[in-house]
């Protein structure tokens, strides 16, 4: 049995409140406020206690998918990335650079973020890149 | 954002939330349901109103922290600007302003007092139905309770008139004095984990990391070099709504989604999805099938934050480390991960291309803390020593940043704007009578993608509604009807009706996060012109009864 208690950030709201997330055997059992945290200081909201409910929810995305028709077939990481590749220069060769757009997430990482404005702006040559800040 | 970039040159949030339990002595509220949003926000307003602090709520409707308040007052919805002008009107006139501050640390206050002499309090109480007296206690509340924070959120910004309302936020904070020490300031509260990371890293049209103009031609040399590459764009790009928009018309032909659901996020849906059908090719990164996805071409699973290494940076600015806790489902990865084999696959042709090889986060937090001056500092070791750094944190050796602005603005003075009060996009007429405004609630997150899949919170909330005044029910001779259409000029929704006082005559309130009657179905996409922000919070609608009673 391996039990962990990670020390985390909540994926709601921009509060930044600090939690921990219990972790028995490679799953998550349950959330614990953290104490010491500037913000949170040991509280959490109902959406906080349940931070992780939707981690483990069977609707998760768990392959590549590739539409086909009116429907979507499983494919490999290779032929799907390779698709993506392949589709978006196309595009940019066909129709120039400005003729693609890149939407970053706020709930992805920074690091995530930056390497997403960071593929857009050096690898495709475009400033189309926004998120929801605005939503 | 804009609103604050242009007043004090640094666009956001100007103090950190513990101050408010620590220093702050009075609230000016407006815009934000904050305990139902960002209730540990909420909670540090609530210790200060133990130990005295005076909290003023100014919303159109009485939200929860309304009722917990000193005063509030409730403005017709799109006023904004009327109520902001009055409260400085009866501030300079009775002398409450700081002119100390004025003098010494901003900029064109005679060309804005030129504009709020022409509000005193019972041409404002015309515009917006706030009675001039309360308008008066009001003023005098926040002028005379220092350190005073405002605090404000999508209420505010998520109008055509939404960089106009910031910049006169921005106003009455300069008016009184309240920048630039703790407690105090100008608070935009973001309302997703990592908006504020997002914005920083350059996730937007107009600039690289940490706000560096593509239009610059140095910052294009200095990103040039950093990522070893020629001929960045110094076209500023679209935003979202443009990007649909340019969809539709087949300017944009393909779109890179990660993480996000513009499909129920984006004003007027239906007009989303068929401008997002028209693209030639939609890759969207997600962690479920959202609505957006499933119009994908090709889908790819991401991971959710308990399965990665990265940080968020929280609305005060604060960056904290997200740590992964278990391994992604099945064959999903960590976004990061997916777009750095992306994109050496696009790159493949190009000699010792060492660009996308990261063994892990910790090495794109270097490059970052490279080529991004306020992230200087930062450091995933310092982070796990410190906790949180609050950017601007410019080099190792420097502490980070509680509040800005302290002794000099980010742009030097401080920019006061004079505004004229307009009225919303779309205003009420005889064929749609009511005011829709739209927000969030405690239960429900956003679109819903991740709250609506975690059992406690949809049992608590499972279905959509409409708020509504029972004033009003009667009028439309509700009578008991359990459930309504709203309908706007874009389209119709069926929802429950929940008759609250708390909402005033004339207006009602659809929460949107519900796919199966999306309020975005009924919104107006006319956008504000800076901040090209869409006007969610006004629009025009007509209710009727439905079915049984």
């Amino acid at each position: 049995m391996d039990y962990r208690n990670i020390l985390t950030v909540c994926p709601y709201c921009g509060a930044g409140c600090g939690l921990y997330l219990q972790v028995l055997d490679g799953e998550i059992v349950g959330v614990l406020p953290a104490k010491e945290h500037p913000v949170s200081e040991g509280k959490l909201c109902i959406k906080g206690w349940n931070a992780a409910a939707f981690v483990h929810h069977p609707d998760r995305l768990t392959t590549p998918l590739i539409r086909e028709g009116n429907a979507f077939r499983e494919a490999s990481w290779d032929e799907a990335l390779g698709l993506v590749a392949e589709q978006l220069l196309h595009i940019r060769d066909t129709y120039g650079p400005d003729a693609l757009g890149f939407l970053v997430s706020a709930k992805c990482t920074n690091e995530e973020n930056y390497l997403a404005q960071k593929l857009a702006r050096a690898v495709f040559k475009t400033n189309n890149v926004d998120h929801c800040a605005r939503l | 954002m804009a609103g604050l970039a242009a007043a004090f040159g640094s666009g956001a949030m100007t103090n950190s939330t513990p101050e408010f339990s620590q220093y702050t002595r009075c609230f000016l509220i407006t815009g934000s349901n904050t305990t139902e949003a960002h209730p540990l926000v909420a909670s540090h307003v609530l210790k200060a109103k133990e130990r005295g602090a005076k909290v003023v709520v100014i919303d159109p409707r009485e939200v929860q922290i309304g009722r917990l308040a000193d005063l509030y007052l409730r403005p017709r919805p799109g006023t904004d600007v009327a109520w902001l002008n009055g409260l400085m009107y009866v501030i300079v006139t009775e002398e409450l302003a700081d002119q100390e501050f004025i003098e010494k640390r901003t900029e064109g206050f005679e060309e804005m007092w030129r504009v709020v002499q022409q509000y005193p309090p019972e041409r404002v109480e015309e515009i917006t139905g706030i009675p001039a007296d309360d308008l008066r206690a009001a003023a005098r509340m926040y002028a005379q309770n220092k350190p005073a924070a405002i605090l404000y959120a999508m209420g505010i910004t998520q109008h055509t008139t939404g960089v106009d309302n910031v910049k006169s936020i921005a106003n009455l904070a300069m008016l009184t004095g309240n920048l630039g020490i703790p407690g105090g300031g100008v608070n935009p509260l973001r309302g997703q984990n990592n908006v504020q990371g997002a914005c920083d890293m350059g996730g937007l049209p107009n600039v690289y990391p940490a706000y560096q103009p593509v239009t610059s031609p140095e910052a294009k040399a200095k990103f040039e070099a950093a990522w070893g590459v020629e001929g960045l764009s110094d076209r500023i790009g679209l935003t979202v709504v443009e990007m649909v928009n340019a969809a539709g018309e087949g300017r944009l032909r393909g779109l890179f989604v990660m993480g996000e659901n513009p499909m129920l996020s984006d004003p007027d849906i239906q007009h989303a999805r068929e401008c997002l059908e028209r693209l030639e090719f939609l890759v969207v990164q997600d962690i479920f099938l959202t609505e957006t996805a499933q119009l994908a071409h090709v889908v790819l699973p991401g991971a959710s934050f308990a399965e990665k290494d990265g940080t968020f940076t929280a609305t005060d600015r604060r960056i904290q480390r997200v740590r992964k806790a278990v391994e992604p489902p099945g064959q999903a990865k960590a976004d990061w991960e997916i777009l750095c084999e992306l994109a050496k696959r696009l790159t493949q042709h190009a000699i010792r291309n060492t660009q996308w090889d990261y063994p892990s986060p910790a090495e794109i937090m270097s490059e970052i803390a490279r080529v991004a001056p306020s992230y200087g500092g930062v450091t995933y070791e310092r982070l796990d020593r410190e906790g949180s750094l609050q950017w601007p944190v410019p080099s190792v050796d420097h502490p980070g940043t509680p509040y800005l602005h302290k002794e000099k603005f980010t742009r030097g003075l401080g920019r006061f704007h004079a505004i004229e009060f307009q009225e919303a996009a779309e205003l009420p007429d005889e064929e749609y009578p009511f005011i829709l405004t739209t927000g969030r609630m405690m239960f429900q997150f956003h679109t819903g993608t991740m709250t609506r899949r975690s059992p406690k919170l949809e049992q608590e909330a499972p279905e959509p509604y409409v708020e509504m005044n029972p004033e009003d029910a009667a009028r439309i001779g509700l009578d008991g009807t359990r459930r309504v259409r709203v309908v706007s000029r874009r389209g119709a929704i069926e929802v429950a009706v929940r008759l609250t006082e708390r909402i005033r005559p004339g207006v009602v309130f659809i929460p949107f996060h519900y796919a199966e009657a999306a309020a975005n179905v009924l919104t107006h996409a006319a956008l504000d012109p800076v901040a090209k922000i869409p006007e969610y919070k006004v629009c025009a609608v007509r209710v009727e009864p439905v079915g049984e009673k």
